[in-house]
């Protein structure tokens, strides 16, 4: 019966009747035109370039940059290449990008779930504070940040002096820079046993929990370890640590780690602005596990924070990753505001200054643009990784 | 906003074929000309060079600099409009066609002549670096400031000035590098810096914007050379030398003692020289595609150089800056045109 009503069936249609060579053949040329169109927006541009006498192509990146930059994670100084400068806006933008991601992550899941605290204060509080930030245009936040807090700190001269080794005033924090002497590998050894040792005792917790049900108080016991290792072992290699402390020298302080008043403003208005949203999305994620769930878990006898952290927050994950992904996204792109206040991030440095100086604006906009694009993609990507860990699975 | 300009040309470049090989055909004045009015490029704020003043019309040395080009090619020197530009956009601006001349006190520098696709089109200010401090620093000289903090603008050649003088000096510096120059004195004004950087002529102007001006003194030392002049398109020689040429009339009309008030009586001039200047004999206009009276009316709607200088930037001005190296030639300056023959 079967094979009889293949059989009858007329010998398939023309090729240009099947879908299949049909969708094929559309695609194809969907294909084409977007190559073709690709090609002729990159062909013109060059020529029209050249035919206007601006020099092209990515030669510039070693030559020397001679502009100074107050502050770099990666060596640099006026006499490195501009291809140095992309590095150290680059490493800028991700340093404040990442700190920016975990404040507002912390400050967010705090606030989020303080949004829906039974305290009517602490609920409101949070109310307040997310309908005040995010309501605010991020930039009159980064400007009220910088030029209305902390430019009003104190000169250098009259710094708030904490112990003699902490400084603070209108041109940053100073801290003091450990500086590692002869020894230190002992140091680094203890720290990497007590780590080690930690996830141990976690992990034969765990078993014992499973086997006798006897809860064993990893956590102090894992701070007691944390702790006390490597202060033990700091103190059997002979203290191999000496501090750099800042010091007034001239009119600047010099020595020590500087954190600078444009990276603190932009840090602070980030992860505030960022948090605010973060809370929301917390708190419609939580409000998304059922009631059933709660109300089983202090059935089983669960305390509200072991309820919390075992049953709901778990199950609110799942609605919660997707939005987080993008609000991380927006944090990092928001970062490129940093150029209002002169921190020296990718889009204020090599955007702004290299390009200028180099006159090589098509190329070094395609360049930030694709690093940005790259970095997006990439914080998609590990977040579309974990937010399948934590999924459903569908058994 | 800087992005913007930068995609913008971006765009202007990918899409432009067609219409740029239709640009191409039309000249710079054909377009000005269609248009009926010039597109130029100033600052987006800098007594003395160019400022709206509070009834909203532009003023400055740079603008009456565009605004001769106008008054030399309409007879009419309102027949501007002005674009302001920050220091990052200007270039931009100018190579993606948004405007027509850039007059906006920018450094005439190698790179920029040889590799940005612009012209310099003369000098209408000679200028050179300098350093705003607070008094409170307790510094005289240049020298002084090893391990500063210095506020400066971004995308200026000012930026590359300082490295190099600290580099030379082995001095250490800490930059604050911001957008524009309000920002750069708000930072100063803020204590954020002890020092702000910038050309001679500006740092007068920026320190008066303080609220209290006799807290920042300028220091003596000079840098820099920073010859600020008038930019076109390569590619554009008629309007090059339409813009150059009419900066040049206007310095050898101070030479001549013709003045916006005097043009008229000097069209009866018997000076074969200021007859060429005014267009009162030869076809001076018509080599440079422009009225033969374009002389003529770029004195008599702004006036000479000196007039455009003493107006803007002079003694009696809120910048009160002596001619000092910007006097002619003949007086003991180095503004020195080639002659209108």
């Amino acid at each position: 019966m079967k094979k009889q009503t293949i059989d009858t069936r007329p010998a398939g249609p023309k090729p240009w009747y099947d879908p299949r060579v049909r969708s094929l053949f559309f695609q194809a040329i969907a294909i084409a035109l977007v190559f073709w169109g690709g090609w002729i927006l990159v062909d013109n541009t060059l020529s029209n370039m050249e035919s206007r006498g601006i020099s092209t192509g990515f030669g510039f990146l070693g030559e020397t940059a001679g502009f100074g930059i107050i502050m770099n994670l990666v060596p640099y100084d006026a006499t490195m290449s501009y291809g140095r400068t992309f590095w150290v806006g680059l490493t800028n933008t991700l340093l404040v990008s990442a700190m920016g991601v975990v404040a507002a992550t912390i400050l967010g899941f705090i606030i989020g779930v303080a949004r829906l605290s039974s305290n009517w204060l602490v609920a409101k509080m949070a109310l307040v504070y997310i309908e005040v930030i995010r309501n605010i245009p991020l930039l009159l936040q980064i400007f009220f940040w910088y030029f209305a807090v902390l430019s009003n700190l104190p000169s250098p001269r009259q710094s708030v002096d904490v112990g003699g080794a902490l400084f603070l005033n209108n041109r940053g924090l100073y801290l003091p820079d450990p500086v590692t002497q002869e020894g230190f590998g002992i140091v680094w050894g203890g720290i990497l046993l007590a780590i080690a040792a930690v996830v141990g005792i976690r992990i034969w917790a765990k078993k014992r929990q499973l086997a006798t049900g006897q809860i064993f108080p990893t956590f102090k016991v894992g701070v007691a370890i944390l702790v006390l290792v490597p202060i033990i072992s700091y103190l059997v290699a002979g203290r191999p640590l000496e501090w750099d402390l800042p010091a007034l020298r001239g009119f600047n302080f010099g020595g020590g780690i500087t954190i600078i008043p444009e990276l603190a403003a932009l840090w602070i208005a980030l992860s505030l602005y960022t948090a605010s949203f973060i809370a929301e999305i917390v708190r419609s994620g939580i409000l998304s596990v059922s009631k059933g769930q709660t109300e089983a878990s202090k059935a089983l006898g669960l305390p509200n924070g072991l309820t919390l952290r075992l049953v709901v927050i778990p199950q609110a994950m799942r609605v919660i990753i997707p939005p987080l992904t993008s609000q991380y996204l927006n944090l990092v792109k928001n970062s490129s505001l940093a150029t209002a206040i002169g921190y020296p991030d990718l889009v204020a440095v090599f955007m702004g200054t290299t390009l200028n100086q180099t006159g090589q604006a098509v190329e070094v906009v395609a360049i930030t643009m694709a690093v940005y694009l790259t970095i997006s993609l990439l914080i998609s990507l590990f977040m579309n990784i974990y937010n399948r860990a934590v999924a459903i699975k569908e058994r | 906003m800087r992005k913007t300009k930068s995609i913008a040309l971006g765009i202007a470049l990918a899409v432009g074929t067609v219409s740029a090989t239709g640009a191409m055909a039309a000249t710079t004045l054909e377009n000005v000309k269609e248009k009926g009015h010039l597109q130029c490029g100033v600052t987006s704020g800098l007594p003395g060079f160019s400022q709206p003043d509070e009834k909203g019309n532009w003023t400055g040395i740079d603008v009456d600099t565009c605004r001769a080009v106008a008054a030399a090619i309409f007879g009419d020197a309102n027949a501007v409009e002005f674009t302001p530009l920050t220091a990052k956009e200007r270039f931009t601006a100018l190579q993606s066609g948004e405007i027509d001349m850039l007059s906006r006190n920018t450094t005439w520098t190698l790179t920029r002549d040889a590799s940005l696709g612009l012209n310099f089109a003369g000098v209408n200010y000679y200028d050179g670096q300098g350093f705003l401090i607070n008094k409170g620093i307790g510094v005289d000289d240049a020298t002084q400031l090893d391990g500063a903090t210095i506020c400066i603008q971004a995308g200026t050649t000012t930026e590359l000035n300082l490295s190099d003088y600290f580099r030379a000096k082995g001095m250490e510096f800490k930059p604050i590098v911001f957008d524009t120059s309000e920002q750069t004195v708000q930072g100063f004004a803020a204590g954020r810096c002890d020092v702000l950087t910038s050309d001679r002529s500006q740092l007068a102007a920026l320190r008066s914007k303080l609220s209290d001006p006799s807290s920042a003194k300028i220091l003596p030392n000079t840098i820099s050379k920073e010859p600020l002049g008038p930019v076109v398109r390569q590619g554009d020689d008629q309007w090059f030398n339409i813009v150059k040429w009419v900066l040049s009339v206007q310095i050898n009309a101070e030479e001549l003692g013709v003045t916006s008030a005097n043009a008229d009586d000097m069209l009866k001039s018997d000076n074969p020289n200021i007859q060429r200047l005014l267009g009162t004999d030869g076809d001076m206009g018509a080599k440079l595609g422009l009225p033969d009276d374009f002389g003529y009316q770029a004195v008599k709607l702004v006036g000479n150089y000196g007039e455009m200088y003493d107006r803007n930037v002079g003694p009696d001005t809120p910048l009160g800056l002596d001619r000092g190296i910007n006097a002619l030639w003949t007086e003991g300056g180095i503004m020195y045109a080639p002659p209108v023959r």
